[in-house]
């Protein structure tokens, strides 16, 4: 039997090498690409056929429209309006990783941290170049706290440039580790049902066959609120850049 | 007849729709903003969101130390001095979740920041709100 570590294993399957560089297209980037597709084809088709009264698929694309543009419009306000296009695909990346992940024999991508780190750092990025942009050299002043005496200053500024260095870190590592350890836990106790079954002639497997799918269900909520999570502040961030305090 | 009433019937959902989402409306107003504190999510959530948040701050920390004292040979000096600093960040981290001042820097409420980019945005055209930074912005310079 599989360990329950053992679904996080990466395998290459078109292996390709440039150089010292391993490119290969691996069940990760497969997933990726599968995420992308899936996601793209449901909203795509979704926003087709414009019915008054939508079918299932359409209420489910104006949902997930209207749930990031609210979520940036109470966030940032109408100056954030024209970055929806990423925190969308962000959320959209996010939540289908997430969600396809539980299917049995799934890859998910988002329990590893390199994913989420490239995520987290990528906005962090971003949002540092638009606050730049936006105010110049001026947004630094976002590291400089409100209501501190001059003398606390030296001892303040590096604390808030830490403080700030550390949001891809904690975003990253509450992306990957909610799911991670969600996905051990399910297989862990997925572990429990034959050894347990075997032992009382088949009843006892009933018992983790239960906690699995109440965990199952517990990871569909997971995997919606960590999506939710993870662009609700970067939401969060871009206010911060670009209304500076 | 059955011609009639179609169209009320739609008209009345479109009043009763309108009267739902200004109800709702309100309501997210009263909630005020959305910077997650502990009555939005499970304690489990709640406790879990705190350990990241100082964990990753001492982490920067700790991993800024190490690399400047890598780079200059000196000791473990720096590693002490931004061990101290991260865990000062992480600190601050953790009161500024806990107290629902959400990411921003300084130690005042989002709403109640003096100026009122939030509100403005959230009515006013983009241009005003861009306008009204602008002249923040230069009036901090000065």
């Amino acid at each position: 039997m599989a360990g329950p570590i053992e679904q996080f294993e990466i395998h290459p399957i078109i292996p390709i090498r440039i150089g010292e560089l391993d490119l290969s297209f691996t069940n990760s980037a497969l997933w990726m690409v599968i995420a992308t597709g899936v996601a793209t084809i449901c909203l795509t088709v979704g926003a087709r056929r414009r019915a008054m009264v939508p079918g299932r698929l359409q209420l489910m694309a104006e949902l997930a429209y209207e749930f990031i543009a609210n979520m940036i419009r109470d966030n940032v306000g109408d100056a954030g309006r024209r970055y929806f296009p990423y925190i969308f695909t962000l959320f959209m990346f996010i939540l289908f990783g997430n969600l396809l992940g539980l299917i049995p024999g799934s890859f998910t991508y988002t329990s590893h941290i390199i994913v989420t780190a490239a995520l987290a750092v990528t906005v962090i990025i971003a949002v540092t170049g638009i606050g730049i942009a936006k105010h110049g050299l001026h947004f630094f002043s976002l590291f400089v706290p409100s209501g501190v005496p001059a003398l606390m200053m030296p001892l303040m500024i590096p604390i808030e440039i830490i403080s700030y260095l550390s949001r891809p870190v904690s975003l990253s590592i509450r992306l990957f580790a909610n799911m991670m350890a969600g996905h051990t836990m399910i297989k862990v106790f997925a572990g429990f049902v034959v050894p347990l079954g075997a032992a009382t002639l088949g009843f006892g497997g009933l018992a983790p066959i239960t906690v699995n799918v109440a965990l199952t269900g517990f990871e569909l909520l997971v995997a919606f609120l960590q999506a939710y999570v993870f662009t609700v502040l970067t939401c969060l961030y871009l206010n911060d850049a670009l209304h500076l305090h | 007849m059955g011609k009639d009433e179609k169209p009320t019937s739609l008209d009345d959902l479109g009043e009763r729709l309108r009267v739902a989402r200004e109800h709702r409306g309100a309501e997210r107003q009263r909630k005020g903003g959305l910077t997650g504190g502990p009555g939005n999510m499970s304690g489990l959530g709640w406790a879990f969101r705190i350990g990241v948040e100082m964990v990753s701050a001492l982490a920067v920390g700790v991993g800024i130390g190490l690399l400047v004292d890598w780079w200059l040979g000196t000791g473990p000096w720096f590693l002490v001095v931004f061990f101290l600093l991260g865990a000062g960040a992480s600190i601050l981290n953790v009161y500024r979740a806990a107290m629902g001042y959400g990411l921003a820097v300084g130690y005042r409420k989002p709403g109640e920041s003096g100026d009122g980019d939030a509100e403005k945005d959230a009515s006013g055209k983009a241009d005003g709100s861009d306008a009204a930074t602008q002249t923040k912005g230069q009036q901090n310079k000065r």
